[in-house]
């Protein structure tokens, strides 16, 4: 049911881990549904230096979290701003339907993680 | 790799000897059962003797008490719905359980659209209903209750036999859908008081597409497939005579091999269950400890999430199950472990293995060296593990 790339990353994902002082930090997600994505951010220069994630959630999840820090990583905010989560499904080839809506947030926790910079850094 | 297969629960394996029962009405035994021709003859005559034999083997007065059907759920909407709209004019009320297979406890809803109402006993932590608490529930509007034998997901098992005495001497008519229990413990219709029960082959090392519902002497039964006079017309449709001649070898062969297998499963069972709450940290045992299916083991791995669980089981060759919402299909995760009062985050990370008579102790012995990496990898991943929170905050039981 899931696409090659899925597997990859589900199998070896990309950035797992916490940043310990990170810049900005985005949670999306909540246990009743299954699915909690955490995405830290280093930003340096307004470029995005580093990103790790923390996901609780299928496999879906999983290979979503990690695409959507390797799609960003070394990316300007301005750019990562523009990752979807559709872009992101579509990096991995592609979502089973079912999965579209719930398991498919990284985007969204990235969004949310550079928000949190924003606030924190005063823009 | 080696595949190792822990999902008995979902289906069995055919046994060999099955197929060899079943090939004949595959092959040139083909004549439709209603033709008077002797092509006909013969295949009804395997019908015939096939319904001998389960009647026999469950323990009911006669036959034309087994009606065939094409699955174990048919035979659960069957019984569910055939009695409500047959009774209809004697009460509204049925009485079932919260954690039902969706079968029974669609069709419950199904009925509660047409006008019936209908009671969802609750259970308690290990996932037992209350003999006391559904008595409590009996009006004099009670039509039905339906309980099921054991449940599917957590592997308890409802005393059946004291619900079933009860309801007898109420004059209420009492379903059980037994599809899990099976082949898998002794199962006889006389010692649990039942008026109908639901089985289906597959569940026993028969084949798919066939189940049987015992129907009690005298039970009224509301037609729901028309369109011929097939099973004394309460089930219209040219018979699946390969898998009814299926289901009854399946039946006389697992009931044969229970006092083997009926031990040596719950040994293994109760192996796995004691080296996994020794050997790993926040995990629980879902259902009753001891009072559960012989093959039945289900975890709750806490801080991870069922499929992911699952698949990398799967890369590893070993087949198995969660009432993760992920693996159900839908947004919620397993109202069975709902029910029990397990809260949605340990729900998710449920953990289903199911032993088979086929399984060996170095299948497990597999198993337990493969589990504790998966679940340290997912551990690590997981932004709940780790964190100053060690427990579960939101879930109401206590490990």
């Amino acid at each position: 049911m899931y696409t090659e790339k899925v597997m990859d990353h589900f199998q070896n994902p990309r950035n797992v881990g916490e940043i310990a002082a990170a810049d900005g930090v985005g949670e999306v997600g909540n246990a009743v549904c299954g699915d909690i994505m955490k995405i830290f951010l280093k930003v340096k220069d307004g470029r995005i230096a580093d990103i790790k994630f923390k996901t609780f959630g299928c496999g879906a999840a999983i290979a979503t979290s990690s695409m959507v820090t390797e799609i960003v990583k070394g990316k300007t905010i301005e750019e990562a701003l523009q990752v979807t989560n559709q872009a992101v499904a579509n990096a991995l080839d592609g979502l089973p339907p079912q999965k579209m809506h719930c398991s498919n947030l990284a985007a969204d926790a990235l969004h949310k993680a550079i928000e949190d910079y924003h606030n924190k850094h005063g823009k | 790799m080696n595949r190792i297969y822990l999902d008995n629960a979902a289906t069995t394996p055919l046994d060999p000897k099955v197929l060899e029962a079943m090939l004949p009405y595959l092959t040139e035994q083909f004549g439709n059962p209603s033709s008077i021709h002797s092509f006909g003859r013969e295949t009804r005559k395997a019908i015939e003797d096939a319904r001998a034999v389960v009647a026999k083997e469950i323990g009911a007065d006669a036959p034309n008490e087994i009606i065939f059907t094409g699955s174990g759920s048919e035979s659960d909407n069957m019984a569910i719905k055939g009695v409500a709209m047959a009774y209809r004019d004697r009460g509204n009320h049925i009485i079932t359980s919260a954690i039902e297979h969706h079968a029974v406890f669609d069709a419950a809803h199904a009925l509660e659209k047409e006008g019936f109402r209908v009671t969802y006993l609750p259970v308690n932590a290990a996932g037992l209903v209350s003999v006391a608490e559904l008595a409590n529930q009996i009006t004099d509007q009670t039509i039905l209750v339906s309980v099921m034998h054991a449940n599917n997901e957590v592997g308890t098992i409802q005393p059946i036999a004291e619900i079933g005495r009860i309801l007898r001497e109420r004059k209420i008519l009492f379903h059980t859908d037994a599809v899990q229990t099976m082949g898998s413990i002794p199962v006889n219709v006389r010692d649990l008081s039942a008026d109908l029960l639901s089985m289906a082959a597959h569940k026993f090392y028969g084949p798919k597409g066939v189940g049987a519902l015992y129907v009690r002497k005298g039970v009224k039964l509301a037609q729901l497939i028309h369109g011929g006079a097939q099973e004394r017309n309460r089930r219209a449709g040219t018979e699946n005579i390969a898998g009814i001649a299926g289901l009854a070898k399946a039946l006389q062969l697992a009931n044969a091999g229970l006092a083997e297998n009926q031990p040596r499963i719950t040994g293994l069972r109760d192996y796995l269950i004691g080296r996994v709450l020794d050997g790993f940290d926040h995990v629980r045992l879902n259902g009753h400890r001891t009072q559960r299916l012989p093959g039945n083991a289900n975890f709750s791995f806490e801080f991870i999430e069922g499929e992911s669980l699952l698949l990398n089981l799967d890369l590893k060759g070993i087949a198995a199950s969660s009432g993760s919402a992920c693996t159900s299909g839908s947004l919620e995760p397993s109202h069975v472990l709902l029910a029990m009062g397990i809260c949605h985050e340990i729900a998710h990370g449920s953990l289903r293995l199911t032993i088979g008579k086929s399984n060996t102790k170095e299948e497990i012995d597999y198993l337990l060296t493969v589990l504790p990496e998966i679940v340290t990898k997912l551990r690590d991943m997981s932004p709940l593990y780790n964190s100053s929170r060690k427990e579960c905050a939101t879930c109401t039981l206590k490990r």
